[in-house]
C-alpha cells in the first residue's frame, strides 16, 4: 500500500465528439450515496443544450444514412470498449448508486449486454416493423421505419448506468442522434460513457451528454424547434407534464415516463419504435407491355 | 363539324338520398336532442341551400356519450374477435349497398364532385371496414405480442374534407381492436356520420359502441379533455393538433394526430411529362386541394420548367368546374365560406408578395363557395404561398437545379406528410425517397390511398399512422 | 426535346444516330399513369344532345372496313353503299369517312362511292405483316393509288423498329409517302400490339410524323390487341405535341376492337380533352371499324325515337 495521491478525473460534457466544460463555467458537487464528494460535474446551461442540439442535428444525416450493418458494428464496438473498462464502471456505479461491488457489476454487465442486444437490432428492426403493403392497384408499396431525428433523452434518475444505456442505445440504434441529460445526482457514469463513445468509432454528435439540473436543461430541449422527440424517462410527474406541453409547440414525439422496476429485464422494441417514423413509398408497377392484361 | 363537343349536364340524381329536416345526437344507440336543445344548420357549399338542422352537443352531451361508450366497452371488448369482425364486415357490406346514396349525400354536404365521392371516397370507406374487419380476430399475429388489449373509449375528431372516409379511418381500427367510440364529425359536414349511425343500427351494432356527436370545436375540445377518454385521435389542422397535444399532456391518453402538410411534388427533367402533369393536377386539385397530403408545392427542374408549365396550363384549361353532382365535374365547391375566405386571403397575399398568379378562364357559379384553380409561378421558399398550408386549389411553382437542391427545398418546411417524385430513373426515385422527410411518398403517381397502407406524417404533420398493420397500434395498449 | 423552331426537327433525321437519340430522348411514358388517365376520361358521362352530337361525329369518322381473304366485288359494293348511306331509313344519318379495302378492291370501291363524300382508303405495303421487299410494297402502294385510292394505310416494318433500325423504318415511310403522290393521304400503322411498350408507341408516333405521315394509326385489326383508350390517348398526345413543335397537324386513327357506341364516345372524349377540338373532324380523326357502325346507328335510332333498336333495323353489310 503506497500513500500515493490519486489523480482525479475532471469530468466534462460530451458534445459533438469533444469534451467541453460547461459554457456556463459552472460545476456542481457530485457525492456518493453516503454524501461523500466524488467529483465536480459540469452544470450545463441552456446554451450547452443548444450546442448539443446543433451537434446532434449535424450528425444526423451521416448517422441515419449509415448502413444498418455499420451502425451495428459501431454499437458492438461500444460494448467491446465498455468491457475493457468494466472495472471503472463497476466502481462508478457502486459509488453512484450505493451498491455493493457485485450488485454494481451486475448492472454494468447488463449494460454491456444491452449494447450488444441493440447492436444486433440495427439491421433487423426494419424487417420487423416495416414491410410491403398489398394495395389494391398496380403499385408496389413499401413501408419502412426511419429515425425521427434529434431525440432529447432524459436519462433515468436512479439507474445511472444501466438505465442510461437502456434509453440511449435504442435511440441511436435506429439512426437517431441524441442529446442526453444524465441523472442529476449520479451523472458520472454517463459522463464516463462519453469517453467510451469517443473511442468506439461513433461519429461525433451522435450522442451528446450533458450533466446538471434536469429541469433546467430539459426545458430548452423540450421547447427547441429543432428537436424532434423527447424521452421523459428522467422526469418526475410535474416536470414531465410541463415538458410535454412545451414539446407540443413543434409536435415532438413524446415518450412519457413509465415506471421501470427492473432495468435488467429484456426490453421489447418499444423504445426503438417510439422514435421511428413509418415512411411509405408507392411505386407504379403496371403491365410489362402496352397491351394491358393480355400479357 | 363545327360545334365544339359540349358535354350536356349529367347530374347524378339526388332523389336517392332522403335527408331529414333535423338530426339529433347519436348516443347509446338512440338519436337524442342536445342537452340545451341547441341546433345548427348544415348547408350545401355549392348552393348555400340548408340541408338539415343538427343538434349542437354540449359538454353534458359529451359526458353522456363517453359514459355510454364506457358502458358498452366492457361487453364489446370481451366479444371474441371473430364476432367483432362480423359486425365490421356487415358494416362494410351495408356501405357498399348504400354507396350511391352516401356518395350523393357526401357531395351535397361537402361540395366535392360526385366523381370523387363515387370513385374514391366511398370505395375506400368500404375497403377500410373490410380491411380492419379481418384484423379483429387476428390481433395475436399483428406483431404487438399475444392478446393485445384495447385502450377503452376512443374520442375521435375528424375534418370536413373527407367526412366519411376519415370516419372510416377512425372507427374501423378502433372497433376491430375492441375499443368503443365517441366521434365528432366536422361542423360543416355532419350528415354522413349521422347516416353512418343508421348503418350501425342496420348492422345491429350493440348500443353505445359507436356514438356520434355533432357540434363545433367546443364539443371536440370537451371530448378530448374528458377524463374518461383513453385514446384521442384527431385529423385536422396543425394548430388544433398542438392544442390537443397540450391538453393531453400529463395524462395516460394515447394520441394520434394527422395534421397539415405542404407536400412537394418534385418533377425531374427525365419525368414522364404527361403523367407528371396528371399527377400534379391530381395532387393539388383533387378535392379542390382541401387535402392534408396535397402536392401544393410543385418543384420543377429548371430545364423543363417552360415545357411543363405549358402542358400544365393547357391541362388546367380542360378542368370542368361546377355543379358537384354533375358526373363530369372535376372541380367542386370549397367547403365553407370560412375556408374560401382563408384561401382567398392567402392567394391575395401570394400576389402581393410578387408571385405571378394564373388561372384558366373559368366561370364561377353565383351562389355557393367557389375558387378557380390557381397557379403561382416565380415563387421562392420565402413566399407565404410556399410555406403556409392553403388547403385549397392553389399550386405554388418553384424550381430547382439538382437533386440535392430539390430534396433540400422539399424538406424545408415544418411539415412532413407527403411528397411526390417524377423521374424515369429508378435509382433516383429510391435515392430521393430515402432523403425526403415525409410519411407518404408517391413516385410517379400521387394521392393514392389504400387501407393496407400506413398513412401519417413526420414533424408537424403529426404522429402515429393510420391504415395497415401499423394503424392497429394506435388503438392497442402496447 | 429540341427547341420549338419548326426546322429544328429536320436535323433529327440527318443520320441513324441523331434519329435514335431524338426518339430515345422523348419523355418516357408511365404505363399506370397513362392507363389511369385514359380510364378516368372513360368515366365522362355523355348524355342527350352531347351524345347525339358524338354519335353523328363518330359515324362520320368511320373508315368502314373489310379486309378479308374472302372479299368480293359484291361485298365491297355493299360496303360502299352502306358507307354512303348508313341508315337507309334515315337520310339525316351522315355518311362515313371512308371505306377501307385491299388494293385490288380499290377500283370497285371507287365506283361504289362515286358521287359521295366517302373516300376510298386502301391498306398497302404487304398488309398486315409488311414482310415483303420494299419494291413489292411500293408497287402495292402505286397500284392502289393508280386505282384511285384517296388514302393509303401502310404498315411499318415492326421487325426493323424493334431491332432499332429506325432509319430503315423512316426511309420506308418516306418512300411510301412519295409513292402516294399529292393525291393520297398516308396513314401509318404501327401495330401497337406488336410494339408492346408505350415508350415504343410514342417513339413510333414521332418517327411516323417526322417521315411525313398524314395520319398515325394504331393497328391492323389482325392481332390480339388493337386500339385501346391508352394507346390512342398516347398517340393523341403525340400529334398534339408535334403540332405545337412544328405547326403540322397529323390525324389519328384507332383501329380494331372498337365495337360499341359507348367505346366510340369514350375515344371522342379522349380526342376532345387531349388533342382538342381541332381534331374533332373526320379529316383528323378516324375509327377503323366495321361492326361499330351498326351500333352507332342503333343508338342513333334510340335517341331519335326513345325506343331501343335491334339488329334487324340496321343493315348487315
Amino acid at each position: 500500500m503506497s500513500d500515493r495521491l490519486n489523480v482525479l478525473k475532471t469530468y466534462k460534457l460530451y458534445v459533438g465528439g469533444k469534451f467541453p466544460r460547461s459554457e456556463s463555467g459552472r460545476v456542481y458537487e457530485v457525492t456518493d450515496a453516503k454524501g461523500k464528494w466524488l467529483a465536480n460535474a459540469p452544470l450545463s446551461s441552456r446554451k450547452d443544450a443548444r450546442d448539443a442540439v446543433v451537434a446532434a442535428r449535424k450528425a444526423f444525416g451521416g448517422w441515419s444514412g449509415a448502413t444498418a450493418y455499420n451502425r451495428g458494428q459501431i454499437l458492438y464496438r461500444v460494448a467491446e470498449m465498455l468491457e475493457g473498462r468494466r472495472d471503472q464502471y463497476v466502481r462508478e456505479v457502486a459509488e453512484a448508486e450505493g451498491l455493493s461491488k457485485s450488485k454494481a457489476a451486475e448492472q454494468v454487465d447488463a449494460a454491456i449486454d444491452r449494447w450488444v442486444w441493440y447492436a444486433g437490432w440495427t439491421d433487423k428492426i426494419a424487417q420487423v416493423v416495416g414491410g410491403g403493403n398489398p394495395v389494391a392497384g398496380p403499385f408496389f408499396n413499401l413501408s419502412s421505419p426511419e429515425p425521427t431525428g434529434v431525440v432529447a433523452v432524459l436519462a433515468p434518475q436512479e439507474s445511472s448506468f444501466l438505465g442510461l444505456v437502456s434509453v440511449v442505445a435504442p435511440v441511436i440504434a435506429t439512426g437517431n442522434t441524441a442529446v442526453v441529460v444524465a441523472s442529476e445526482k449520479s451523472p458520472l457514469p454517463a459522463l464516463s460513457l462519453g469517453e467510451v463513445l469517443a473511442t468506439s468509432d461513433l461519429p461525433g454528435g451522435v450522442v451528446n451528454i450533458l450533466s446538471g439540473r434536469t429541469a433546467e436543461i430539459a426545458a430548452p430541449l423540450a421547447a427547441h424547434q429543432d428537436v424532434n422527440a423527447i424521452d421523459l424517462a428522467g422526469a418526475d410527474e410535474v416536470l414531465a407534464k410541463e415538458l410535454e406541453i412545451a414539446a407540443a409547440d413543434n409536435l415532438k414525439r413524446v415518450l412519457r415516463p413509465q415506471p421501470v422496476d427492473n432495468w435488467t429485464a429484456t426490453p421489447g422494441t418499444d423504445r426503438m419504435t417510439a422514435f421511428l417514423e413509418t415512411k411509405t413509398v408507392w411505386h407504379p408497377t403496371g403491365s410489362l407491355g402496352a397491351s394491358g392484361s393480355a400479357y | 363539324m363545327a360545334p365544339v363537343f359540349d358535354y350536356a349536364p349529367a347530374p347524378e340524381s339526388r332523389s336517392i338520398v332522403d335527408i331529414a329536416s333535423s338530426y339529433g345526437l347519436f348516443i347509446d344507440g338512440e338519436f337524442t336532442e342536445a342537452a340545451d336543445g341547441k341546433v345548427f344548420k348544415t348547408v350545401s357549399p355549392s348552393t348555400e341551400e340548408v340541408l338539415a338542422e343538427v343538434a349542437e352537443a354540449t359538454e353534458e352531451d359529451v359526458d353522456r356519450a363517453v359514459k355510454a361508450a364506457r358502458k358498452a366497452f366492457e361487453k364489446w371488448s370481451a366479444l371474441p374477435g371473430s364476432e367483432r369482425a362480423k359486425y365490421l364486415f356487415r358494416i362494410a357490406r351495408i356501405i357498399q349497398e348504400r354507396s350511391r346514396e352516401l356518395a350523393v349525400l357526401e357531395t351535397l354536404d361537402n361540395g366535392k364532385p360526385i366523381k370523387e365521392t363515387r370513385d374514391a371516397d366511398l370505395p375506400l370507406v368500404a375497403a377500410h371496414f373490410f380491411y380492419y374487419a379481418g384484423w379483429a380476430d387476428k390481433l395475436d399475429h399483428a406483431g404487438y405480442g399475444a392478446n393485445p388489449k384495447p385502450l377503452g373509449v376512443a374520442g375521435q375528431v375528424i375534418p370536413w374534407n373527407f367526412p366519411l372516409l376519415m370516419l372510416a379511418w377512425k372507427i374501423a381500427p378502433a372497433l376491430a381492436t375492441g375499443n368503443t367510440v365517441v366521434l365528432k364529425p366536422a361542423e360543416t359536414t355532419p350528415l354522413s356520420a349521422l347516416f353512418f349511425a343508421d348503418i350501425c343500427r342496420q348492422a345491429g351494432l350493440p348500443k353505445g359502441v359507436v356514438n356520434i356527436l355533432t357540434g363545433d370545436g367546443r364539443a371536440g375540445a370537451a371530448l378530448i379533455a374528458h377524463p374518461d377518454v383513453n385514446k384521442v385521435a384527431f385529423t385536422g389542422s396543425t394548430a388544433v393538433g398542438k392544442e390537443i397535444a397540450r391538453t393531453v399532456a400529463g395524462t395516460r391518453k394515447k394520441v394520434t394526430l394527422e395534421l397539415g402538410g405542404k407536400g412537394a411534388n418534385i418533377v425531374f427533367d427525365d419525368a414522364p411529362i404527361d403523367q407528371a402533369v396528371e399527377g400534379i393536377v391530381n395532387g393539388i386539385f383533387f378535392n379542390q386541394g382541401q387535402v392534408c397530403c396535397a402536392g401544393s408545392r410543385l418543384l420543377v427542374q429548371e430545364s423543363v420548367q417552360d415545357e411543363l408549365l405549358d402542358s400544365l396550363k393547357r391541362r388546367l384549361s380542360t378542368l370542368r368546374l361546377g355543379d358537384p353532382l354533375d358526373k363530369n365535374t372535376d372541380i367542386g365547391a370549397i367547403n365553407s365560406a370560412e375556408q374560401l375566405a382563408r384561401i382567398t386571403k392567402l392567394a391575395d397575399l401570394g400576389e402581393a408578395e410578387g408571385a405571378e398568379r394564373w388561372s384558366p378562364a373559368c366561370e364561377l357559379p353565383e351562389n355557393g363557395y367557389w375558387f378557380a384553380p390557381t397557379l403561382f409561378t416565380n415563387v421562392t421558399q420565402a413566399h407565404t404561398v410556399a410555406r403556409d398550408e392553403i388547403f385549397g386549389p392553389v399550386l405554388s411553382v418553384l424550381t430547382f437545379r439538382t437533386p440535392d437542391e430539390a430534396v433540400a427545398k422539399a424538406n424545408n418546411t415544418p411539415y412532413g406528410l407527403s411528397a411526390g417524385i417524377w423521374t424515369e430513373k429508378g435509382s433516383r426515385i429510391l435515392a430521393v425517397a430515402n432523403k425526403l422527410r415525409a410519411g407518404v411518398i408517391w413516385s410517379n403517381t400521387f394521392n393514392k390511398f389504400d387501407p393496407t397502407s400506413p398513412f401519417g406524417g413526420y414533424k408537424e404533420s403529426g404522429f402515429g399512422r393510420e391504415g395497415g398493420r401499423h394503424g392497429l397500434e394506435a388503438y392497442l395498449d402496447v | 426535346m429540341p427547341t420549338t423552331a419548326p426546322n429544328a426537327l429536320s436535323d433529327v433525321t440527318a443520320s441513324d444516330s441523331t434519329l435514335r437519340r431524338f426518339l430515345h430522348g422523348l419523355p418516357g411514358v408511365d404505363a399506370v399513369g397513362l392507363e389511369a388517365r385514359a380510364a378516368s376520361l372513360g368515366t365522362r358521362s355523355i348524355k342527350t344532345t352531347a351524345k347525339a352530337y358524338a354519335i353523328d361525329l363518330a359515324i362520320s369518322m368511320v373508315d368502314l372496313t373489310t379486309l378479308e381473304g374472302a372479299d368480293t366485288p359484291g361485298k365491297v359494293r355493299a360496303l360502299g353503299a352502306k358507307a354512303v348511306r348508313p341508315d337507309p331509313t334515315d337520310r339525316t344519318a351522315p355518311a362515313t369517312a371512308a371505306v377501307c379495302v385491299y388494293p385490288d378492291m380499290v377500283a370497285t370501291a371507287k365506283e361504289a362511292v362515286a358521287g359521295s363524300t366517302v373516300k376510298v382508303a386502301s391498306v398497302a405495303t404487304a398488309f398486315p405483316a409488311g414482310r415483303a421487299p420494299i419494291a413489292v410494297k411500293l408497287a402495292d402502294v402505286r397500284e392502289a393509288v393508280a386505282a384511285g385510292a384517296d388514302e393509303i394505310d401502310m404498315v411499318i416494318d415492326r421487325g426493323a423498329f424493334l431491332a432499332g433500325n429506325y432509319m430503315k423504318v423512316y426511309d420506308e415511310i418516306t418512300a411510301v409517302k412519295e409513292a402516294c403522290g399529292a393525291s393520297a393521304r398516308l396513314k401509318v400503322i404501327f401495330e401497337t400490339g406488336e410494339l408492346s411498350t408505350y415508350d415504343n408507341i410514342r417513339r413510333a408516333s414521332w418517327l411516323g410524323m417526322l417521315a411525313g405521315a398524314d395520319f398515325i394509326k394504331t393497328s391492323t385489326g389482325k392481332v390480339a390487341v388493337n386500339a385501346t383508350p391508352a394507346n390512342t390517348l398516347l398517340m393523341l398526345e403525340a400529334v398534339r405535341d408535334f403540332r405545337a413543335q412544328t405547326g403540322v397537324q397529323v390525324g389519328v386513327k384507332p383501329a380494331g376492337g372498337i365495337r360499341t357506341s359507348k367505346d366510340a364516345v369514350k375515344f371522342l372524349v379522349l380526342v376532345n380533352e387531349t388533342a382538342g377540338e381541332d381534331w374533332l373532324d373526320n379529316h383528323w380523326f378516324r375509327f377503323g371499324a366495321s361492326s361499330l357502325l351498326n351500333d352507332l346507328l342503333m343508338q342513333r335510332q334510340k335517341l331519335a325515337t326513345g325506343r331501343y333498336s335491334g339488329p334487324d333495323y340496321v343493315t348487315v353489310d
